[in-house]
């Protein structure tokens, strides 16, 4: 990694941990909520902006994963087992809900991925005696680790704060390597891929397995942060909302959805002094921002990097054309 | 009469046809075609448009399961396998439109062209990025001539540099056999003669052989070892360019007086 790169992760990472020092419980609530939809949205970014698999259900594995986990551990399991057990069952039905994936494609598959987020918000409503129907579950410990307890907010936002730490450095991991260069060739060409040995069927399935896992995670850390869920917490409407983030923040590129996620969270709250009109002035700043720069927040930075540093010249053309 | 084209019986064909047949409704696409192809030739595969060519490929490839006939690859058949399985077999193919990944680097696509080959699917997810194959992509980048691009992205590239790296693409695995269709279609004079150069290096060095559909006869009749004439999905003529060039039937199917 070139020392640059290596300073200004660190710097990011000193920034995560200063954050919440000297702020109130609120203002650290929605902190933890933005590296929560962060890995949640960047589970979605493997499959809809690596892999180029459309899914409206991610609020779907969010729900998932938060009744999953909350029952375990209302059960008295700890969080540590709990939540890999969130994932692994979100991994499952992922991957059951990619095989229409391999069949339909584009809008056709968004309507699956949405009659499948609406199928499961059902179920969290109507199936009372497991999840309490629209009461929802109250009561959810958060965890303790070694003596560290996560009821104090700040605690809560610093445990939050590893596992995205640890989710980001994986996800880094899994998108530079052979994998992640196979699931870019499935979203540019996948019968190119396919003709050159990329098995595009394992692929598709394992873009959405990973990416709902990942959802999976993101509940399991919502349920002990608000300690209450219920089923509209997992509509199809948040779906949407961490569709935005993707795109928003540059839907392929792996810091976008961290970027759109806090975006989609944090700019309400600072436009809350603008009272009625702050859901207004949000939307149109979203349109605008999607008109002008469909490539999201990413996009933008990196049109604005160009500007400033000429643009570049294809190797060969610098020395005139040879072909 | 249906013509069967039988070379001399030597070591197992790379590719062998029997008795080929593909119908799309009432139209007979490909009807009762055989013949092999040995290591090391490169065959032409001509043919005036709707002949069978595309159908032929299809079958072939596995991406259209033929009504009657069989295909072997090295001996094995190729029956009920799908394109990436083929691939694994030795089987490496262009198409008639280009097929890169324009948002990848030049050196990327040729990766990812020979990353499927190598390791297993943990050493692939917990291994180094480039699979190991850096340096065996850019000696196959050099060669194809491509080695001062190899960082830019292939959608930035001219199309006749694109036409290379597709054809670049289809080798990095080391197939034992090629298929390549219309790899000239659309490029230009000067890239054309540096892409056959190219192909007639590979089949020199490395005894890799092709068959290759083509409706530019220089090309053709200049790269090719020998050549198959379809005509409404049959077997019309088959012998060396030469030959080919003169055959009465040929001039009147296809290449005309």
């Amino acid at each position: 990694m070139p020392l640059r790169n290596l300073i200004l992760l660190l710097l990011g990472i000193a920034a995560l941990i200063a954050a919440p020092l000297g702020q109130g419980n609120y203002v650290i609530y929605v902190l933890c909520s933005w590296l929560i939809f962060s890995i949640a949205a960047m589970g979605l970014n493997l499959t809809l902006g690596y892999a180029g698999q459309v899914s409206l259900a991610q609020a779907a594995f969010m729900g998932i994963g938060a009744y999953t986990s909350a029952l375990l551990t209302m059960a008295g399991w700890h969080w540590i087992l709990a939540a890999p057990a969130a994932m692994a069952l979100c991994f499952v039905i992922g991957l059951l809900l990619g095989y229409p994936a391999l069949r339909v494609q584009h809008h056709f598959l968004a309507f699956v991925t949405l009659a499948f987020n609406t199928l499961v918000f059902l179920v969290l409503r109507n199936e009372e005696w497991l999840t309490g129907g629209s009461l929802g579950l109250v009561g959810i410990m958060r965890p303790s680790f070694l003596g560290f307890d996560t009821m104090p907010q700040i605690h809560f936002y610093y445990f939050t704060l590893v596992v995205f730490l640890i989710v980001a450095a994986l996800f880094w991991g899994l998108v530079r390597s052979p994998w992640g260069r196979a699931f870019r060739a499935l979203r540019e060409n996948p019968i190119r891929a396919n003709s050159l040995g990329v098995d595009i069927r394992r692929m598709t399935l394992l873009a959405f397995a990973i990416g709902s896992s990942l959802g999976g995670l993101a509940g399991a850390l919502a349920a002990p942060l608000v300690q209450f869920i219920d089923p509209p917490a997992f509509s199809l409407v948040h779906s949407l909302k961490i569709l935005l983030m993707v795109v928003v923040g540059g839907s392929g590129y792996f810091f976008g959805p961290i970027l759109g996620a806090g975006l989609v969270i944090v700019m309400p709250e600072f436009l809350r002094f603008t009272e009625g009109y702050y859901l207004m002035i949000y939307a149109a700043t979203v349109l605008v921002l999607m008109i002008f720069c469909p490539t999201g927040l990413i996009g933008l930075g990196k049109r604005i990097a160009g500007r400033f540093k000429g643009q570049r010249v294809r190797a060969d053309l610098k020395q005139g054309a040879q072909l | 009469m249906t013509m069967h084209v039988q070379t001399a019986p030597t070591a197992t064909p790379v590719l062998s046809v029997r008795n080929l047949s593909k119908s799309f409704g009432g139209i007979k696409a490909v009807q009762d075609v055989s013949f092999d192809v040995q290591a090391g030739e490169i065959l032409g595969l001509i043919g005036p448009n709707g002949s069978g060519k595309s159908p032929l490929f299809n079958c072939i490839l596995g991406q259209s399961k033929p009504d009657a006939g069989e295909v072997h690859v090295n001996g094995r058949s190729v029956a009920g396998k799908r394109a990436c399985d083929l691939n694994k077999l030795g089987v490496g193919r262009t198409f008639q439109m280009l097929q890169v990944f324009p948002q990848m680097s030049v050196l990327e696509n040729i990766i990812l062209a020979g990353q499927e080959h190598h390791g297993t699917m943990f050493s692939r997810l917990f291994g180094a990025p480039d699979a190991g194959l850096t340096g065996e992509a850019e000696k196959l980048i050099d060669f194809f001539r491509l080695g001062h691009l190899k960082d830019e992205l292939a959608g930035s590239l001219s199309y006749g540099q694109q036409k290379l790296l597709d054809a670049a693409m289809a080798f990095m695995a080391g197939p034992s056999l090629v298929l390549l269709d219309e790899p000239a279609g659309g490029v230009n004079l000067t890239m054309l003669e540096s892409l056959k150069e190219r192909l007639v290096a590979f089949n020199a060095e490395r005894g890799s052989t092709f068959v290759v559909i083509e409706h530019n006869m220089e090309f053709v009749m200049s790269l090719c070892t020998r050549i198959l004439v379809l005509a409404g999905g049959r077997i019309i003529a088959e012998g060396p360019p030469e030959a080919i060039r003169s055959n009465p039937e040929v001039i009147e199917a296809y290449l005309g007086g």
